[in-house]
């Protein structure tokens, strides 16, 4: 049996799942101490699926507190930094573009060293190991644990940057060091700014997975546990500790995956209405499509794999006036400040039931609703919900929408531009469906030069490497597929340079495979 | 015109719309001349006109791939290093700085060589868009050779290059650029003053800045960007017409690379009907747009993919399957239009078959607006 956990900004949401049949589900609140609320939960679940502590196989669970500790700069570690590529890159220094407050409450030191290679692999300048244990010194001086190292085209050869690190770790034996090649793609300040980020959480990752450990050992369970990253797939929870910057933006692609699961669909629209927003996203191959533009967290740019999702302010909790639903909500009050269950505030919710659409709460509180009133407050929600489905369709025609998330009430049984509207049972969860069957996965990024290997050969190997990482994170063999390769000719280098992105992904040997 | 440190989002945004698709991220650009103005405080840009006819004015620029300088960013020095070079070897100091093009990358490079070094930055540029190659400038066109030409890299390793022709000299530049990892700094077209007086596309930098600050009002307003940005362009001298040739999705996208360009083609389908098509394609820049079988636009006139609501400049790099955009023709300054320079800039320079059609005068007038 494998327990899928969703830590929500108001709910805790669990569901206990063996093979592909959903034992159990249930929502709980969020506490103020996560791990209490993440133990009443599973605690709760497996009660409801009958079956016993030592059934489980594993926990996996998806959290977005790393996520909101960075952007609420909450509990973070000042990070030395180390870029390796001088004389190149000086001219902006590690961190050049933060928001101030975010640089104060991360920045702790910075060098640019010799080291790094030029696109063709050759090195820029040979590492400097006495600048290197130089600078070490000093971070461990100034009291710094936690070490962010950068390269120039790091990810054509991990070799400088581990070098560098294992020189670090002479010095200042015990820190934590980020290596930027291990995190992000091509393009260098993004890359290290991932790194810096991922610095500068980890110690708090070290607690928050240490105490999901403990809760889970105070319920007597001995599986090991998982944590889902932003693409869908999972880390093992000592990999959270080292990349917890892996962790962002991992809710709305667990209800994609979840969406995914619960209806047998891999190729849809998934729309999932929450309390306050709707995000909606593509699946495709059964994985929610990534965005092609940098995104900002915190401020600050990044080149993560994150999910394609349009968000917009509409959710069972939405404020409903004469002019507009949301963007403002009652967010987690729903239970108190809905019309329908006792409140004074007409939400969302409330136009759903006098529509007939749900049927919750006591719907005699809505008997002043005008018809019109309700009709048009319906009207709006219906084309809010068709414009955003439309936006993100990438071809006319046929598409499937799923709807979930405890908000999906609000939506009518048919939507424009939904060939086929599905609405599986278990909506409310699927958030935590998606963490219970995420997979693992591995990616290259690499400059690839075609005249000299053959685009066969050279993608052949690449893909071998993408499926030996999925494999060394965790994946049975067997079970790892290829499911995205994307090639970007490098203009005005010679040699067919080619950037090639490929992703595999596999099963975990879970014992218990359907 | 001044630039202060709040402009250069602006004129980066406006930058990255000229640059047609291509001319590399002008971002890089934006954080180095911040980084720059930051030190030395607002840029006050020349008029052509006010420059002597006897000084010398030269071009500075990034050659090589813009993704390689995403990754291998300068050290500062490579910009003023090469104009020192050159300026040695002519004897003479350098009056003012020149933009080769305004779209991309290569708009914000000469602002941070003239606010580093405090020479000024003159208001306009040798393409009034992006162009791949060296030779594809107007200073080119009427007359101005290239060389002598200095490129230097991240150590100062710097090259002079003399050459019988410019073609030529992109030539051995590009290959000299290869040995130097893919990026470099360039000083070329050393001219007078008079010289650039004759050849120079005027106050094209002032168009990219309002061009962004446009944008970013009609954001900020929520008043339809795209439309906005059209409405702007009819108001200016730039260009002759700017229209909306397209609103659609891309469901189709090819890219490879030959001859060290990013060449390929998009496949649009309408908004509304998806039986209403767009093909464009593009070798760094987009070339060429065919809706549904006729012309609408081609080189040199400019081919600007736009993200559908916020007007975001969407570079070649950054196309993908899904996006929702609108496709804006722009015609090109009539001095790219002429027979003299449609032979360096014209459509057969980059392997196309069709004649140029000014976008005027192409079978498709355009799309009505759609409103909300």
């Amino acid at each position: 049996m494998r327990i899928g956990v969703d830590v929500g900004g108001t709910n805790t949401d669990a569901v206990a799942l063996e093979g592909a049949e959903i034992l159990a589900s249930i929502k709980t609140a969020t506490t103020e101490d996560i791990s209490a609320g993440v133990v009443n939960a599973i605690r709760d679940v497996v009660v409801l699926s009958g079956k016993r502590v030592a059934d489980i196989n594993s926990v996996m669970i998806g959290t977005t507190q790393f996520t909101n500790a960075f952007v609420q700069a909450r509990g973070l570690e000042k990070v030395g930094i180390i870029r390796l590529g001088a004389p190149a890159t000086r001219a902006l220094p590690p961190m050049v573009a933060w928001p101030e407050a975010m640089k104060a409450a991360v920045y702790g030191n910075a060098a640019i060293l010799p080291g790094g290679y030029q696109v063709d692999g050759s090195p820029i300048t040979p590492l400097d190991t006495a600048a290197i244990k130089q600078v070490a010194r000093e971070f461990a001086d100034q009291g710094l644990e936690t070490v962010a190292i950068s390269c120039v085209f790091g990810p054509l050869n991990p070799d400088a940057e581990k070098h560098c690190a294992e020189t670090v770790a002479e010095i200042m034996p015990g820190a934590s060091i980020t290596q930027a090649t291990d995190i992000g793609r091509l393009g260098l300040l993004e890359r290290e700014s991932a790194a810096i980020m991922n610095a500068s959480l980890r110690t708090l990752a070290g607690k928050v997975i240490d105490a999901f450990g403990d809760a889970l050992a105070q319920l007597g369970i001995t599986a090991p546990l998982y944590i889902t990253q932003n693409d869908g797939t999972l880390m093992q929870s000592s990999a959270v500790k080292q990349f917890p910057v892996l962790t962002f933006a991992s809710g709305p692609t667990n209800s994609m995956r979840g969406a995914a699961f619960l209806t047998g669909q891999s190729e849809a629209i998934v729309v999932d209405i929450g309390g306050t927003t709707t995000d909606v996203g593509v699946l495709s191959a059964g994985f929610p499509r990534e965005s092609s533009i940098n995104v900002d967290i915190g401020g600050v740019r990044t080149n993560f794999r994150m999910p394609d999702i349009l968000s917009i302010g509409l959710g069972g909790g939405s404020l409903v006036t004469d002019d507009a639903i949301g963007p403002r909500s009652v967010g987690h009050a729903i239970t108190e400040q809905a019309r329908v269950f006792g409140g004074e505030t007409l939400t969302a919710t409330d136009i759903a039931v006098a529509s007939g659409r749900a049927e919750i709460g006591d719907a005699s509180r809505l008997a002043d609703l005008a018809p019109e009133q309700v009709r048009q407050a319906d009207t709006k929600i219906q084309q809010m919900l068709a414009e955003s489905i439309d936006r993100m369709k990438t071809r006319s025609g046929d598409v499937v929408v799923i709807l979930v998330g405890g908000g999906a009430i609000l939506a009518a049984d048919e939507l424009p531009g939904a060939d086929q509207l599905l609405v599986p049972e278990k909506f409310g969860v699927a958030n935590a469906v998606g963490a219970a069957i995420a997979q693992v996965g591995g990616e290259i990024d690499r400059v690839v030069s075609f005249e000299q290997v053959g685009r066969e050969e050279a993608l052949a190997s690449l893909k071998a490497s993408a499926i030996d990482q999925a494999v060394r994170a965790g994946a049975q063999r067997e079970s790892t597929e290829i499911v995205d390769i994307e090639e970007l000719p490098l203009a005005y280098v010679p040699g067919q340079s080619v950037r090639v992105r490929v992703k595999a992904v596999g099963d975990l040997p879970l014992g218990e495979q359907a | 015109m001044k630039l202060t440190l709040e402009d250069v989002d602006d004129y980066a945004t406006g930058a990255a719309l000229l640059g047609t698709g291509g001319g590399g991220d002008p971002y890089i650009g934006s954080l180095l001349l911040k980084q720059s103005m930051q030190a030395s405080g607002p840029l006050e840009l020349a008029q052509a006109d006010d420059i002597p006819d006897d000084a010398l004015v030269l071009v500075s620029a990034m050659i090589g791939a813009p993704t390689v300088m995403m990754e291998k960013l300068p050290s500062g020095d490579e910009a003023i290093a090469s104009v020192q070079a050159l300026e040695s070897y002519l004897g003479k100091k350098a009056h003012a700085i020149l933009a080769a093009e305004i779209g991309g990358l290569n708009a914000l490079l000469p602002l941070v060589v003239g606010s580093t070094i405090g020479l000024p930055v003159v208001d306009g540029d040798g393409m009034g868009r992006a162009f791949p190659e060296l030779q594809m400038v107007t200073y080119s066109i009427e007359g101005n050779p290239s060389t002598p030409l200095t490129l230097t890299d991240e150590f100062g390793n710097t090259v002079l290059i003399q050459a019988k022709d410019d073609p030529t000299a992109e030539k051995f530049a590009r290959s000299t650029v290869v040995a130097m990892g893919a990026s470099a700094l360039m000083a070329c077209y050393p001219m007078t003053g008079a010289q650039m007086k004759a050849s120079i596309l005027r106050d094209t930098l002032s168009v990219a800045l309002g061009v962004g600050r446009a944008i970013r009002q009609a954001r900020q307003a929520q008043a339809q960007p795209v439309h906005q940005l059209l409405d702007h362009f009819a108001d200016l001298d730039f260009s002759a017409s700017a229209r909306l040739l397209f609103e659609g999705k891309i469901v189709d996208l090819k890219r490879e690379t030959t001859a060290g360009f990013a060449v390929g083609a998009i496949e649009l389908v309408g908004l509304d009907d998806p039986a209403d098509q767009m093909q464009i394609r593009f070798q760094n820049e987009n070339l060429l747009a065919v809706r549904n079988g006729e012309l609408c636009a081609i080189v040199p006139d400019l081919i600007c993919i736009v993200d559908h609501e916020t007007a975001e400049p969407i570079t070649t790099e950054g196309l993908r399957y899904g996006q929702r955009v609108s496709v804006l023709g722009i015609a090109a300054p009539p001095a790219l239009r002429t027979e003299k320079a449609l032979a360096v800039v014209g459509p057969k320079n980059f392997g196309l078959e069709e004649p140029f059609i000014p976008l005027e005068d192409t079978a498709i007038s355009g799309i009505a607006r759609r409103n909300p």
